[in-house]
């Protein structure tokens, strides 16, 4: 499938020094990584997310949140409060498979 | 390294010595400390080696959040050792991606 | 489906204290933590609190924690552990992590009480073992007993960095360095200024760059920033470290909110992504509530008395309080929240930094912004500090407008007092007479008060001065005394040890140095 490139921008993409360095620690995502989708148009946090999977990984973007955020951000030349926050979701912590399929729901909404 | 004794602290709340073992290894630390824990004071600082770079990986948060320290605890991939109490005969092993050893 | 009027997510100080005050009012409450233990993070708080009386103030985190458990208990809270809350659905529906199955839950209300997570700084080798957030350090060292290093670079001195250094120290670590970005120290300067006197340097617009070691850290190159926080080269300096402790900042934990689909709002002051929520912690979801670090990062104080002013409304909207009862309730609460919320470091001034003068009038010191202890010049623009008596005599060196007044309740004689605004500083009334019991010594939580006896004959002086180390010293014991910058002044020697219960180990020790030395030496090290 072709990658839809949504930037309006003419210019290269500039790599910088420390484009090698982990942001998201879960899945493994770089700088360089979040400054590329960026570029090549992703506008907001849950964009990023879904082109990446920076904070999908096990921790749920508990530590990277803000770091993406800013990068983003900084990129854009814009305010971290413009790129929103990605969207909580359940389950909001680590679930083995197991336990997910132990579901509960016998008893229906009286 | 452990702390025997502490200008506040009285006492931490630990159980008996118990023998686990790590990669085959036997080593012992408290019930019911962390797992985490009692590698640490046992001077281990590598829990797993990541999936795609295979970079080492220990302790980050100690409180379940980042889930850096996890490992293969009885078999199971990806237990949180920072809040996961240690129990006797454990066997852990150092996590490379979800596998127990480097592909 | 199992129903309970109140729902609250965490049994930290904020979700405890809510179903305390829910509890009292006869509600049918549940706790759900996925934590082991209940008390979220202040059973690894050793250090004394700060504010007046009903905050619990000189009294340690984890005492408070038990306080708060066995009120709990007493009344029969019930709180599930290892009880992990994974997401909120329609009509207050949640989903329970238990003991291997997923449980499924309803409550009239939902409080969340998640509280907060650490934010990180990126920087090369941050993913290497040996790079731990502040609260992980605190984890290891206090409640599992491991050091979680032996030499630590920490970075960030806001209090949470201030006092994890200290703590560090009295587990027996090394703390090579605090250093932090900014130009001025970010948590309170008697903080700063109890690590400062044992000789932790402190260095402002430093940043660290890398982590060195591949399998783990061997070491940490810092370097200083410009105005615009970016490094400047040809200022990297390699310090020998095998732990590098972060800590600059915590968010609101707030992804339940989110996914509940209370309405969100980006607010600095609050730390981060927070649900928007009205004067009774309420979200825009009505019936879903907010308390504590997950709806704007404050202290534990605070955290528990907003768990029960928001538990009284909840009791008030389904029926448990009269409205007069609440507003009794919540007047009280809104008083306590309005003593801890002033002063210099509110969170209404978080980031303002452009305090030249205290309340008084008395000018801040630039060095304990800059260095984290104060010169004896700067000092000496402080009635507390710089008053003549014969005999012994309290001598403060707090400074800065910071919600605390223990000092004055410890004062049976009437010499210390603070009044009614309690982020006023102590004031020292001169006619009334200093026993040298130590007692406000022990109490302040901020350890910057000392007795001073200017001539105690020969030409020598005693400074007594609060001490959280080990080992104890014991009278006869000969030493160096330190300045407040932890630098040797002069010999000294131990005169006067004094430990009781009611100082909870915080002891009060007397050393003797020559009469010249009396407004520099501060600190003990033993020969």
């Amino acid at each position: 499938m072709a990658k839809v490139i949504r930037t309006a921008n003419k210019e290269p993409f500039v790599e910088k020094p420390d484009d090698d360095m982990i942001i998201c620690r879960c899945e493994e995502i770089t700088k360089g990584e979040i400054r590329k989708a960026v570029y090549e148009g992703m506008r907001t946090m849950n964009e990023v997310k879904r082109f990446l999977r920076s904070g999908m990984g096990l921790c749920q973007g508990q530590t990277c949140q803000k770091l993406v955020q800013g990068i983003i951000a900084s990129e854009l030349k814009t305010k971290p409060s413009e790129v929103g926050m990605i969207t909580g979701r359940a389950p909001v912590r680590p679930v083995d498979i197991n336990t997910f399929s132990n579901n509960i729901t016998d008893v229906k909404e009286d | 390294m452990r702390i025997s004794q502490h200008p506040i602290i009285e006492g931490y709340n630990k159980g008996k010595e118990v023998t686990f073992s790590l990669d085959g290894k036997e080593l012992t630390g408290y019930e019911g400390e962390s797992i985490a824990a009692a590698l640490k004071a046992a001077g281990v600082m590598v829990h797993r080696y990541t999936a795609k770079q295979h970079k080492p990986r220990g302790i980050f948060c100690a409180i379940g959040r980042c889930t850096d320290c996890v490992m293969i605890v009885n078999g199971e991939p990806n237990v949180r050792t920072c809040i996961t109490p240690l129990e006797e005969g454990m066997v852990i092993q150092t996590q490379y991606g979800v596998e127990p050893k480097e592909d | 489906m199992k129903r309970h009027e109140l729902i609250i997510i965490g049994a930290g100080p904020a979700g405890l204290s809510a179903a305390i005050e829910a509890k009292k009012a006869g509600m049918d409450v549940i706790v759900f933590d996925e934590n082991q233990r209940p008390g979220g993070q202040l059973f690894k708080q050793i250090h004394k609190f700060f504010g007046s009386k009903e905050h619990h103030a000189k009294v340690r985190g984890f005492r408070i924690g038990q306080e708060l458990l066995k009120e709990a208990e007493d009344l029969g809270v019930k709180v599930e552990l290892n009880s992990t809350v994974m997401g909120i659905y329609e009509n207050k529906e949640v989903t329970v992590k238990q003991f291997g199955v997923v449980d499924h839950y309803k409550g009239d209300a939902i409080i969340i009480a998640t509280g907060a997570a650490e934010n990180m700084i990126p920087f090369k080798g941050w993913n290497v073992p040996g790079v731990i957030g502040a609260g992980a350090a605190q984890t290891m060292m206090n409640i599992q007993g491991v050091q979680p290093g032996s030499k630590i670079l920490m970075v960030g001195s806001g209090n949470v960095g201030l006092v994890v250094s200290l703590q560090l120290l009295q587990a027996g670590c090394e703390v090579a360095a605090i250093i932090d970005a900014a130009p001025r120290v970010g948590g309170y300067g008697v903080h700063a200024a109890k690590v400062a006197r044992t000789g932790v340097p402190l260095y402002m617009s430093h940043t660290v760059i890398e982590a060195k070691g591949t399998d783990r850290v061997t070491g940490a190159v810092i370097a200083e920033v410009d105005d615009h926080f970016q490094p400047i080269p040809g200022t990297e300096k390699e310090l020998d470290v095998d732990t590098i402790c972060i800590a600059v900042g915590l968010s609101p934990m707030s992804q339940l909110a989110s996914n509940a689909t209370c309405e969100m709002a980006l607010i600095p002051q609050k730390g981060g992504n927070v649900a928007i929520c009205d004067e009774h912690g309420e979200t825009s979801v009505k019936g879903i509530f907010c308390a504590g670090d997950v709806a704007g990062i404050e202290e534990a104080s605070s955290a528990m008395i907003q768990g029960r002013s928001v538990a009284d409304y909840v009791a008030k909207t389904l029926g448990y309080l009269t409205d007069d009862e609440f507003e009794e309730k919540y007047e009280f609460h809104q008083n306590a929240l309005g003593q801890l919320r002033q002063g210099m470091f509110a969170p209404k001034n978080k980031g303002r930094n452009d305090w030249t003068v205290t309340d008084e009038g008395f000018p801040i010191s630039k060095s304990l912004l800059r260095n984290g202890y104060m010169t004896v010049e700067e000092l000496e623009n402080f009635p507390a500090f710089n008053y003549k008596k014969e005999g012994i005599h309290p001598v403060i060196e707090c400074t800065q407008n910071i919600p605390c007044n223990p000092c004055q309740d410890a004062c049976k004689f009437g010499c210390i007092k603070v009044g009614a605004n309690i982020t006023l500083l102590p004031q020292i009334d001169v006619e009334k007479k200093c026993t040298g019991c130590g007692m406000c010594v022990a109490s302040c939580s901020g350890q910057a008060i000392f007795l001073v006896d200017d001539d105690i004959g020969d030409g020598y002086a005693s400074v007594a001065f609060p001490y959280e180390f080990l080992p104890v010293p014991n009278v006869g014991d000969k030493g160096t005394a330190l300045n407040r910058k932890g630098e040797p002044v002069c010999p000294a020697e131990i005169i006067k040890v004094q430990k009781a219960s009611v100082m909870d180990k915080t002891m009060v020790v007397t050393m003797k140095v020559k009469q010249a030395f009396v407004k520099d030496a501060r600190f003990y090290k033993a020969d």
